[in-house]
């Protein structure tokens, strides 16, 4: 019998010396580095200067000073039609606009290498290891060959509506980046009405989404987008809801200062308002598409939902998107609740963007985890928990929140004390409301019910089947 | 402004990644809802039946692989013992036992993969069937020590099995069957506990003990329906009557008891082995049999309970070297008649997962 048929194989891991000396260089430099750049930073000899790589927004700033006395040496005219401003304003837009397209295509396509890892390793496999290095290459190999496809227009398929949703699905994945706090100075839109503006930029997806399942002439996409649209009106509400707890809490819509709040505060809001960041985070799965809510694009069921049509670099458009959203929703997770780019006092030391990005990652490892794990929701199930669970319990708890700020308002004991009395009443009301929800609209829990098949040794035919019933 | 509501027609299938093979339903729906299914078989037809008529009966033993190709040893087995009852042949002891672990290694690795797409059917995104894939890999690979293929194994023989298992298999099996109660109580602790699946199976495509029988449903389909028949205990062939195992029988008859049914199965399978390999005689695994096998004129039909039912052989003979008729009961084309009347009325989700629940392989429907 050869080895080659031995079922038992035996996995002999080689350790090159080379690799292990490369290695080590590796290692030394990087420590190096580290404490190089740990000195730097502790001496204070980055602190305000253009220079501080923790917060590339100091350079912008100081930048936009430089620009605005050149600004002042303009014609008159000039500065009157566009502004006092208008180099800096200018030029910071383009500046942050290229930094925010890099960060998103760079993304992308790492994306599409770390989804399909981690999915990889989650189901006993390996993933992609075969272009490049660790298989990091698979990405452009699979971007080279969706440009080479030919892109199939359907018979009946409206072509003008059938080749616009791609491009605009792509532009609300993009916009919503504008608005995320990477770290104190290094917002590129620091809106005041920042969460609205949130909102409404993810909500037009659903547009694009149900124009193309209804441009593809196709009764799969077509019944994706029917899916789709309804799934996201209904989830937009209690995402909403869990954003506006978040609103109340902090007093404000802009991003940066729900950061800052829970910086001030020394605390995540997800600590205070659990219910909260489970309903945004489970919303969430809901716009985006994501298992246990992908029944928009139920493989199972209905092929790819509404881009069944779509070939070529168009379905490569709607996968980045989806991909890039996802990392979204960590990224606004984490602003929201999970204290942004802090990290209890060590952002002075780690660039809090790193911090940031940590957190954002974080959030999408748990969706790609989810991913790789729950089975899928019926669409009246899914409809059923958003309008019957999600949203009355989140509605109760935004009273409770509403309830807790005028307290707090009126009451002045020290900012630990209050805050953890909130974090506590909001457990305790989270715990209550649930079981009891549950309980009055009569769900008991499947599990108490579910008979584990049992065993019969004599064999026969209805008979036997009635007796074992009945015994 | 009124609007009409009018059923329209969603072909699912040939190509589809639910229809597990090249099968294709016309779903006539109202919404989600759906009305009426018509099932269009036979993209797979092959003809075997007819071809078999050309060939001599050893022949014939690998068109059997290529019905059920998830079950080869299962459809080995059950026509190996068609032709030996038309022929008369003995099989020795040690034969008999060699099966046995054969047919329950095929059902352990076949119910695998049944579960395995039917999770994927409710949406888990594949890892439960990797999960799977992991253990009936290492079936395949003793299928593969003992007589060189994977998957269409041609490994029975009228009068016993074609080869002895090497030495290295016994280590291997004993691993394998230590191994795989564990891996089966992960399968359990990953999914039978998950709320979702159990809101997308339990009350999903219900068939009850009566429209079962009356169906001729028989396997795992028909045991989770609630009724207690199993050809290796009703009528036991090879050496079923020697060992001690139970037959799992469901209680309502929906998706989660199938689902049920055939992880416990898998179990079950695994005391059989491990029974089989201890009492396993020594002696020649093989009756010599003429070349050009020729029975006398007659019919005979064998039965053995394959990993999706009844799999019956109806071999007959005209006294020539070629059978003159052969005709195979498939299961998994009679499970699947009673898709509509489980699927009708309900969601299309719910007949995706129904479809799965019953574990069909179109190669053996169309053959």
């Amino acid at each position: 019998m050869s080895a080659a048929l031995d079922p038992i194989r035996v996995r002999v891991r080689v350790t090159s010396p080379r690799l292990a000396v490369t290695l080590g260089i590796v290692l030394v430099l990087f420590g190096a580095a580290s404490i190089g750049i740990a000195y730097v930073v502790v001496s204070g000899m980055l602190d305000g200067h253009w220079y501080d790589f923790r917060d590339l927004g100091l350079g912008m700033a100081h930048l936009r000073e430089w620009l605005n006395e050149v600004n002042a040496g303009q014609p008159a005219a000039l500065s009157a039609f566009l502004g006092d401003q208008w180099i800096s304003y200018i030029t910071g837009a383009l500046l942050g606009a290229t930094g925010i397209l890099t960060f998103f295509g760079l993304l992308l396509l790492i994306l599409v290498w770390v989804e399909r890892r981690l999915i990889g390793r989650i189901q006993v496999r390996k993933g992609p290891n075969r272009v490049g290095p660790f298989g990091l290459l698979q990405p452009v190999a699979d971007a080279l060959k969706l440009i080479q496809k030919e892109v199939l227009i359907p018979i009946g398929a409206d072509r003008f509506m059938f080749y616009l949703p791609p491009v605009l699905v792509f532009i609300p994945g993009l916009l919503v980046w504008a608005v995320v706090p990477w770290a104190p100075n290094m917002n590129y839109l620091d809106t005041n009405v920042g969460v609205i503006y949130l909102i409404a930029i993810s909500s037009t997806a659903t547009l694009a989404i149900f124009m193309a399942g209804w441009a593809s002439n196709n009764h799969y996409a077509l019944l994706g987008a029917m899916r789709t649209v309804a799934m996201m009106i209904s989830y937009e509400i209690p995402l909403s809801l869990a954003l506006l707890m978040v609103v109340l809490m902090t007093g404000s819509m802009q991003l940066s200062t729900i950061v800052q709040w829970q910086v001030d505060h020394h605390v995540w809001l997800g600590m205070l308002m659990p219910l909260a960041l489970f309903t945004f985070f489970f919303s969430s799965t809901a716009e985006l598409n994501r298992t246990p809510n992908d029944i928009a694009e139920a493989e199972s069921e209905i092929v790819a939902g509404f881009h069944t049509e779509y070939s070529g670099m168009k379905f490569g458009l709607f996968y980045a998107v989806e991909l890039g959203n996802a990392v979204a929703v960590g990224a606004f997770v984490a602003a929201f609740f999970l204290g942004g780019w802090s990290l209890f006092g060590l952002e002075t030391w780690i660039p809090p963007y790193l911090i940031f990005a940590a957190k954002a990652f974080g959030g999408y490892f748990v969706l790609v985890w989810l991913r790789g794990t729950l089975p899928r929701f019926r669409l009246d199930q899914l409809m059923s928990f958003a309008w019957k669970y999600l949203i009355p319990i989140s509605l109760l708890q935004v009273l409770l929140v509403a309830i807790e700020v005028t307290a707090m308002r009126y009451m002045h004991f020290p900012d630990f004390v209050e805050l953890s009395l909130v974090g506590a009443a909001n457990l305790a009301f989270t715990i209550f409301i649930v079981r009891a929800w549950a309980t009055f609209l009569g769900y008991r829990p499947e599990r108490e019910q579910v008979l584990k098949p049992t065993m019969a040794k004599q064999m026969g035919g209805l008979r036997a089947a009635e007796e074992m019933r009945t015994r | 402004m009124t609007t009409a509501n009018e059923p329209y027609v969603l072909n699912i299938g040939p190509q589809h990644p639910s229809t597990h093979g090249v099968f294709r339903l016309r779903v006539v729906m109202d919404g989600e809802r759906i009305q009426d299914i018509d099932m269009v078989i036979g993209y797979l037809h092959r003809s075997m039946e007819k071809l078999a008529e050309e060939r001599t009966y050893t022949q014939n033993i690998p068109f059997t692989d290529r019905t059920d190709y998830l079950a080869a040893m299962s459809n080995n087995l059950g026509y190996c013992l068609a032709a030996e009852r038309l022929a008369g042949v003995e099989v020795p002891e040690r034969a008999s036992y060699l099966r046995v672990i054969f047919a329950e290694l095929q059902r352990i690795a076949s119910h695998s993969m049944g579960n395995g797409t039917f999770i994927n059917d409710a949406g888990a995104w594949s890892t439960p069937l990797m999960y799977m894939f992991r253990e009936r890999e290492k079936i395949l690979d003793l299928f593969e020590m003992t007589c060189g293929a994977r998957l269409t194994t041609n490994y029975m023989r009228i009068g016993g099995v074609a080869f002895d298992p090497p030495n290295e298999f016994y280590p291997a099996v004993n691993a394998l069957i230590d191994e795989l109660p564990d891996r089966i109580d992960e399968y359990t602790e990953l999914l039978v506990d998950n709320e979702i699946l159990l809101a997308r199976t339990r009350n999903v495509g219900v068939l009850s003990a009566a429209d079962a029988i009356n169906g001729s449903i028989t396997g795992p389909m028909l045991r989770a329906s609630g009724v207690p028949w199993d050809l290796r205990k009703a009528e036991p062939y090879c050496s079923y009557d020697r060992f001690d195992f139970d037959i799992p029988v469901g209680h309502v008859g929906d998706c989660y008891d199938r689902f049920m049914v055939r992880l416990e199965e898998m179990r079950q399978s695994v005391r059989i082995i491990r029974q089989a390999l201890e009492d396993l005689p020594s002696g020649p695994h093989k009756t010599e049999i003429p070349l050009a096998l020729r029975p006398e004129p007659g019919e005979a039909y064998a039965r053995v309970e394959g990993p999706r039912g009844e799999l019956g052989f109806y071999v007959v003979s005209d006294g020539g070297p070629a059978p003159y008729r052969f005709h195979i009961r498939a299961p998994s084309l009679i499970n699947l008649s009673l898709l509509r009347q489980m699927a009708v009325g309900a969601s299309l989700p719910d007949a995706i997962v129904t479809l799965g629940s019953t574990d069909i392989v179109v190669g053996e429907i169309d053959r």
